[in-house]
């Protein structure tokens, strides 16, 4: 389906997309005896911004627990930078440069925001327990140079005038920008975004597209997303993975799956006679 | 004299003292005068380096930041005549301001600006160079004649040798009489005016207040207020240099009460409702607060309303109360400065527009010296001020030093001064209308001087003053100044002259008005339909009422009661073109925009139905439409004259 070759190729703005980062290898993912995916098989390429759509219910978000490593697939392989990722725990998988947001937000609420991003930077501390809490030397110098990553993230996506707020005190829209923080905050690899402009007004739509862009374009960062509103999708992936009941029916550009029958029919339904 | 010989002084006499701050990535960034000295001859090479000519305009588009400021400086330093703009300027008028004054070079500050002159620079017929500070979102765009701030700062350090003679001798060049600056006017009619203002302009101007309020090299501001306005541009800029105090700049706008906290102040300035928005918020969260907490706070305002304001002005005060006075100061006006970030606070000025006398006395009760000032960018601010103990909520204070005042017959307030402006740019006709051979400057106010305290009070705009059907006096500022004081009313606009009585439109304050609605479980879903809530309406009713019997009491200005209002269903805005940018309302623009409404005003009906074409902040159109009801007010018989004997 794609005629890209393997070494990437350069999007319509000049962006330049590399090799295949990840790929998923025929994965079926089973709840007993219901099959939420059935023998899914995409990639991810280096530096591209990954979209999976499909109708509510779709398995959307098991795919994207199993590459957060979530959910362990029954069948298939997932492959990370060349190699066949083992069985792993979500830590680990963490650990391993891939980063994500929660589609119903998972942040600490009694802790401000400042606190919240700096527990992205904790794959980058190495000091032990005991060093941190008595805070000399090594400790406090790793503290100043996490602080300091922290703050470009919250200059970057502008949360300075909140950044000692309590979370829990932050409307929705925020908080889905601390979360996206916090999962920059890592310095991932790919960044996995769970419904990043679910329950969004269109003001704060057009902000999170910015900063997704923005993220891409900056940090170079792989970004893979969910999401359900179609013109957003649209608009911001270079390649969309169209699912519908645990089935993939399309991948490709944006243009390519806008004009594909089988989406279309997922999508607009089909009439019977 | 000229504000780049200042800046030279200053790295001389105060070299490692601090003269900017910027909080950034969370910390606060300092630049001392020396390296302030530095940043600027290299951004000022860097622009010859360019190819900037002298007599070039160099316009500035952004919110405080140093950047700007040495940008200004070093335009200057190089011969060019620097022209801050507004940032939430339309596209339209800044293309307006950017092809009229010529602009060959723009600074700004990020993507979004780089993008709106981009989308502009086809009507802009000399614009050649952009100069960006934030380079983010902005790498794949064309670089031919976009260029980063820090880059054009190596090119001119690395071209040193060979430019250094030149930017000397342009420096050297300036002179008292040449022009240092150019601040275009929001215009509260027409077109935007270029004013011209000389180094004299701006060094004696800032010399003199820095003088009248004893400000040294130790005081500290907060840059914060629009850089397309002359007070940012004489406080943070003339009186900056002149002094040799810091200027600190706040990380973005919406950290502006925090920085204001960290760094906290000595001289600050403010327009009334930037103080008004304050004690709105104090007010609300002591509202919420616990019942212990409320008491005491009652009961240290109930004694600082009595004494503070003149224990601030050094009137005699019992000794009783002085003491009650300092413990009220430890638990509660101290905390609650220390909270706006006013501890520090030794010298405040409101201006712009009238304050209300509750939230001005509220200020002054708590031991901070807040003032008033009466100015305008044609006199490089400063026309009248308030000295320190003779301070008033209804007056604007005394002449300004070195300022001459005189009153015309019908009112009209004009002054001379060091300050007052050289001319209109390219518009000599303005220039004659506005300021006559012997340097006598119009200011369109309509005032008088109190003849016991020799204070300036101001009634209204000149052109504003009308007359009634029945030759009464019509001045509309007087009576929605009065509406305007109380929290819930946002704005006001009353119409009347040449009618036989007078019509309002009321906005109301959606952060006060929406908070007591919660308070009292009245349940909304949008702005216009809390507008039109009957219980609202009451209020309104009730504050309309109050008022209309406050200035009947005003034999002369009786007739300006209100009759009948009506609650608009949209805030006027200065995306919709009904405000100025500085938050003034274009009457003629609302007049015509909402005929309809005044229309059903006057020909007593109960209500009306209209449809408003509104604007939003990415320029698209939209339009609301609304039922909106009008109200009755009670209006008092008009006072007949006093008895001259009472």
């Amino acid at each position: 389906m794609n005629d890209m070759s393997s070494e990437g190729y350069v999007t319509e703005d000049g962006r330049k997309i590399g090799g295949t980062l990840m790929e998923m290898k025929n994965i079926t993912l089973r709840f007993g005896g219901v099959k939420a995916i059935t023998d899914i098989s995409f990639d991810i390429r280096e530096g591209e911004i990954r979209a999976i759509i499909g109708p509510n219910g779709a398995g959307k978000s098991s795919m994207l627990n199993v590459i957060s490593g979530f959910y362990v697939p029954q069948e298939g392989e997932v492959w990370y930078k060349g190699a066949r990722r083992p069985q792993m725990r979500p830590y680990e998988v963490a650990q391993q440069g891939i980063a994500r947001t929660f589609q119903n937000i998972a942040l600490f609420e009694g802790m401000t925001v400042l606190d919240n991003v700096m527990t992205g930077r904790l794959n980058h501390m190495k000091t032990g327990l005991l060093s941190q809490a008595i805070w000399k030397g090594k400790a406090e110098a790793e503290e100043v140079a996490n602080r300091e990553k922290v703050e470009k993230v919250i200059d970057f996506l502008e949360i300075q005038a909140i950044r000692k707020t309590p979370v829990g005190r932050l409307p929705y829209g925020l908080k889905k920008r601390v979360e996206l923080a916090r999962a920059l905050a890592a310095e991932p690899s790919i960044l996995l975004l769970d419904e990043p402009m679910a329950g969004m007004n269109v003001e704060e739509k057009e902000d999170m597209s910015r900063f997704i862009l923005d993220v891409n374009d900056e940090f170079g960062t792989t970004i893979c997303l969910i999401e359900h509103d179609m013109g957003v999708v649209m608009d911001l992936s270079d390649r969309v993975v169209v699912m519908d009941y645990g089935k993939k029916i399309g991948d490709g550009t944006p243009d390519e799956v806008r004009s594909n029958q089988a989406v279309i029919d997922a999508y607009l339904g089909v009439s019977h006679d | 004299m000229s504000v780049p010989a200042l800046l030279q002084r200053n790295s001389e006499k105060f070299g490692s003292k601090a003269a900017y701050r910027e909080k950034e990535f969370g910390i606060w960034q300092q630049w001392s005068w020396a390296e302030t000295e530095k940043e600027i001859e290299a951004l000022a090479l860097g622009f010859i380096n360019l190819g900037v000519n002298e007599g070039d305009f160099i316009a500035i588009i952004g919110r405080n930041r140093p950047y700007f400021y040495w940008a200004m400086v070093a335009a200057q330093a190089a011969g060019a005549i620097p022209v801050p703009l507004y940032q939430d300027a339309s596209a339209e008028e800044m293309a307006f301001v950017l092809d009229h004054c010529g602009a060959r070079y723009v600074v700004c500050e990020d993507q979004e600006q780089v993008d709106k002159v981009i989308d502009i620079q086809d009507d802009l017929h000399q614009f050649e160079h952009m100069i960006y500070i934030d380079p983010r979102g902005l790498r794949k765009y064309d670089h031919h004649a976009l260029h980063r701030f820090v880059d054009i700062q190596e090119q001119g350090r690395a071209a040193y040798y060979e430019l250094i003679e030149d930017l000397k001798e342009r420096r050297e060049k300036l002179t008292y009489d040449s022009t240092c600056v150019m601040l275009y006017t929001s215009g509260t009619t027409g077109k935007p005016k270029g004013v011209v203002l000389s180094n004299r302009n701006i060094v004696e101007s800032a010399k003199n207040a820095s003088t009248f309020d004893k400000l040294t090299e130790k005081d500290e501001i907060l840059a914060y207020l629009p850089m397309g306005w002359v007070g940012d541009f004489i406080f943070s800029v003339g009186q900056a240099y002149w002094a040799g105090f810091c200027t600190n700049c706040p990380e973005s706008a919406d950290t502006m009460m925090t920085d204001l906290r960290e760094i906290g102040p000595t001289y600050y300035f403010a327009p009334p409702r930037v103080f008004e928005t304050q004690l709105t918020s104090v007010m609300i969260r002591m509202e919420d607060a616990g019942k212990m907490k409320k008491w005491m706070f009652d009961k240290a305002m109930g004694l600082a309303k009595r004494v503070g304001p003149a224990i601030l002005d050094g009137k005699p005060v019992g000794l009783v109360d002085r003491l009650k006075y300092k413990l009220g100061d430890l638990f509660i006006y101290g905390p609650l400065k220390n909270t706006l970030g006013f501890s520090r606070v030794r010298v405040g000025y409101t201006a712009g527009e009238a304050i209300g006398p509750e939230i001005f006395e509220f200020y002054r009760s708590l031991g901070i010296n807040l003032k008033q000032l009466y100015g305008q960018t044609e006199a490089t601010v400063f026309i009248t001020v308030q000295p320190d103990g003779e301070v008033r909520a209804d007056t604007v204070g005394i002449p300004a030093p070195d300022v001459e005042i005189k009153i015309e017959d019908n009112g009209e307030i004009f002054y001379r001064s060091p300050g007052t402006f050289v001319e209109y740019y390219k518009n000599p006709e303005s220039t004659a209308s506005t300021k006559d051979p012997e340097g006598w400057v119009a200011t369109g106010d309509a005032g008088f001087f109190e003849t016991d305290s020799g204070h300036l009070r101001i009634i209204d705009r000149a052109k504003d003053v009308g007359k009634m059907e029945s030759g009464a006096m019509f001045a509309p500022k007087f009576v929605e100044n009065k509406l305007k004081f109380y929290p819930d009313i946002l704005e006001a606009v009353l119409f009347g002259n040449g009618k036989d009585k007078c019509m309002a439109f009321i906005n109301i304050d959606l952060t006060a008005v929406g908070n007591w609605a919660e308070r009292n479980n009245i349940a909304y879903s949008s702005y216009q339909e809390l507008a039109q809530h009957p219980r609202v309406l009451d209020t309104i009713q009730s504050h309309v009422e109050v008022v209309n019997e406050s200035v009947a009491q005003d034999a002369m200005l009786s007739g300006c009661q209100v009759h009948r209002f009506v609650i608009l269903h949209k805030e006027l805005d200065a995306d919709d073109g009904e405000m100025t940018r500085t938050r003034k309302v274009r009457r003629v623009i609302v007049e015509d925009k909402f005929s309809d409404i005044i229309d059903a005003l006057y020909d007593g009906s109960s209500e009306v139905s209209t449809v408003t074409e509104v604007t939003y902040e990415d320029g698209r159109k939209g339009s609301i439409s609304a039922t909106l009801q009008i109200r009755d007010a009670k209006v008092q018989p008009a006072q007949t004259q006093k008895v001259a004997a009472e």
